[in-house]
C-alpha cells in the first residue's frame, strides 16, 4: 500500500516525507557539512569541487549552484538543512524564505510586517490565493534564488 | 518530591537570537517582540526554577538524516551551543541535570513511551532562543544560565511527526515521572516553537492569526480537545512549520489540571506578528 499523503493539495508547499527524504539524502547531508566553518570556506572558494565530493545528482548540484531553494526542495532538500547553505552565503531565514516567492527582499519583508501571507485562498490547490500555481512568481525579484 | 510548578510556551525564531546577539533588540521592529517578554522575565526572576525541562525541536543540527528520533531526552551533564552555519550563538553552554533526566527517562519508558536517550548533543536556536527570551542576555563566558536544563527534542523535520494526542499523553507521563523523583525540586516545563509560519515554497510567509488565537484559547481551556487536532490541520492552517505547535501539548499535558487538579493560572499571554517569518506566541501558566 502506498504511503498516505493527505497534504498533497496544500498549495506552494512540499512536505518533507520519507520519499522526499530518500530523494534528498545526499543533498541534505552535504548541507550538514556546512555547519563547520572550514567547510563553508572551502565551499565558497570552490563550490563545484565541493559538490563533486558528494554522490548528489546533477540536478541537485545545479540547484545548489543556482541558490534556488524551490529547486533544491523539488530535488528532496529540506529547509532546515538548506538553511546551512543560506547561512554559508550570509543569508537570513527571512531572505531564504522570501527567495522562494518571487518577491524582492523588501516586498517580502513588507508582506510580513503587514501581517504575513493570508490563509484565505491558500488552504487548497484550486482556490484563489497568492500561493497558488497560477500566481507565481509573486513579486518583482529579477530571478529565482537568493 | 519534585513538582512541576509552571509551564512556559514560546516561539523560538532564530532571528530573535540574532537580534539579541547583534545588539538590535532596541530597534522598533524588535522592541515589539521583546516588550512582550518583559513581564515574563520579571515573573521568571521571582519564580526561577531548580530545573527547566525544555521541549524543543532540533533543526537538522544534532540529528542529520542519519538518525531521526521521534522523542529524544538529553541525559548529559552539559550541552555545547551549536554552529548552525552562522557560527555558534554567543551564549553560555547549557548545564544538564543527568540525575533527574535519567529518572524521567526510566519512568517514561516504563510508562510505554519509547524515548531515545542522548548523551551528546549540541543544542540549536530551538533551545537557546527561549532561554534568552526568558532569562535575558547572558555573557557566554562570564555568565551562566540560572538553572540546569533537560533538553527534550521532538522530530518535526521529517513527516510524520508525533500526533498532538501522543504529545499530550507524553506530557502526562512526564508529570508522573517528575512527581516520583525524591528530591524536592521546583521544575518548569517549557514547550517551544510555532506559532503559524511557513519557511518554504511559494506559500512561505503564511500567518493565520485567527487560528493561532484559537490555539492559545484552547491550550488554556480545552487542551484535551486541542490534542485531537490532526497533523493536516496544522499544515493547512498554520503552515508547514506551524506543526511545531504539537510540542506545546507536551508541556500542557504536564499541568496539574490534566491529572484532576485545579485549572492553571494564566500569568502572561502575548501574541505578535511578525518576527522574521513567524507569528510569535507566548504563554505562562502557573500550577
Amino acid at each position: 500500500m502506498a504511503l498516505s499523503k493527505p497534504y498533497l493539495d496544500v498549495p506552494g508547499t512540499t512536505i518533507f516525507d520519507a520519499d522526499q527524504s530518500r530523494k534528498g539524502y545526499w543533498l541534505n547531508q552535504f548541507c550538514m557539512s556546512l555547519m563547520r566553518a572550514e567547510n563553508r570556506q572551502r565551499f565558497l572558494a570552490n563550490p563545484q569541487a565541493c559538490l563533486d565530493e558528494w554522490p548528489m545528482t546533477e540536478a541537485q548540484k545545479q540547484a545548489v549552484l543556482a541558490r534556488d531553494l524551490n529547486r533544491c526542495i523539488a530535488e528532496g532538500g529540506n529547509i532546515y538543512f538548506l538553511a546551512k547553505l543560506g547561512a554559508t552565503h550570509g543569508k537570513s531565514f527571512q531572505q531564504m524564505a522570501g527567495s522562494m516567492t518571487g518577491m524582492t527582499e523588501e516586498e517580502y519583508r513588507d508582506m510580513m510586517i503587514s501581517g504575513g501571507r493570508s490563509i484565505e485562498g491558500n488552504r487548497r490547490t484550486g482556490e484563489g490565493g497568492s500561493a497558488q500555481p497560477h500566481c507565481q512568481p509573486q513579486g518583482s525579484a529579477p530571478r529565482p534564488g537568493f | 518530591m519534585a513538582r512541576i510548578t509552571a509551564s512556559v510556551y514560546t516561539s523560538h525564531v532564530p532571528a530573535i537570537g540574532a537580534a539579541l546577539d547583534l545588539g538590535k533588540s532596541g530597534e522598533p521592529y524588535w522592541q515589539k517582540v521583546f516588550s512582550g517578554y518583559d513581564a515574563s522575565k520579571a515573573w521568571m526572576r521571582d519564580h526561577t526554577p531548580d530545573v527547566v525541562f525544555l521541549v524543543f525541536n532540533d533543526h537538522a543540527t544534532a540529528f542529520s538524516l542519519e538518525m531521526i528520533p521521534t522523542f529524544a531526552i538529553g541525559t548529559a551533564a552539559e550541552y555545547a551551543v551549536a554552529d548552525e552555519g552562522w557560527g555558534p550563538r554567543p551564549v553560555p553552554k547549557v548545564i544538564g541535570h543527568p540525575e533527574l533526566a535519567s529518572h524521567i527517562a526510566q519512568s517514561v519508558i516504563q510508562d510505554d513511551f519509547d524515548l531515545t536517550i542522548v548523551n551528546k548533543m549540541d543544542v540549536d536556536h530551538g533551545l537557546t532562543v527561549p532561554l534568552s527570551l526568558l532569562f535575558g542576555a547572558r555573557d557566554p563566558v562570564k555568565d551562566a544560565w540560572p538553572c540546569p536544563v533537560i533538553p527534550f527534542a521532538v522530530n518535526v523535520v521529517q513527516y510524520p511527526v508525533p500526533s498532538g494526542r501522543r504529545c499530550f499523553a507524553l506530557g502526562q507521563a512526564i508529570r508522573r515521572a517528575v512527581e516520583s523523583y525524591d528530591q524536592p525540586l521546583n521544575v518548569q516545563i517549557w514547550g517551544t516553537g510555532g506559532m503559524s509560519h511557513q519557511l518554504q515554497g511559494p506559500r512561505a510567509g503564511l500567518i493565520n492569526r485567527e487560528w493561532d488565537d484559537r490555539f492559545l484559547d484552547r491550550l488554556i481551556d480545552d487542551p484535551a480537545g486541542l490534542a485531537q487536532v490532526p497533523h493536516i490541520e496544522y499544515v493547512r492552517e498554520a503552515g508547514s512549520e506551524g506543526i511545531e505547535l504539537v510540542m506545546w501539548l507536551i508541556a500542557r499535558g504536564a499541568m496539574a489540571d490534566v491529572a484532576g487538579g485545579p485549572k492553571p493560572k494564566v500569568a502572561h499571554r502575548f501574541y505578535h506578528v511578525p518576527a522574521s517569518n513567524t507569528a510569535v506566541g507566548h504563554l505562562v501558566l502557573e500550577n
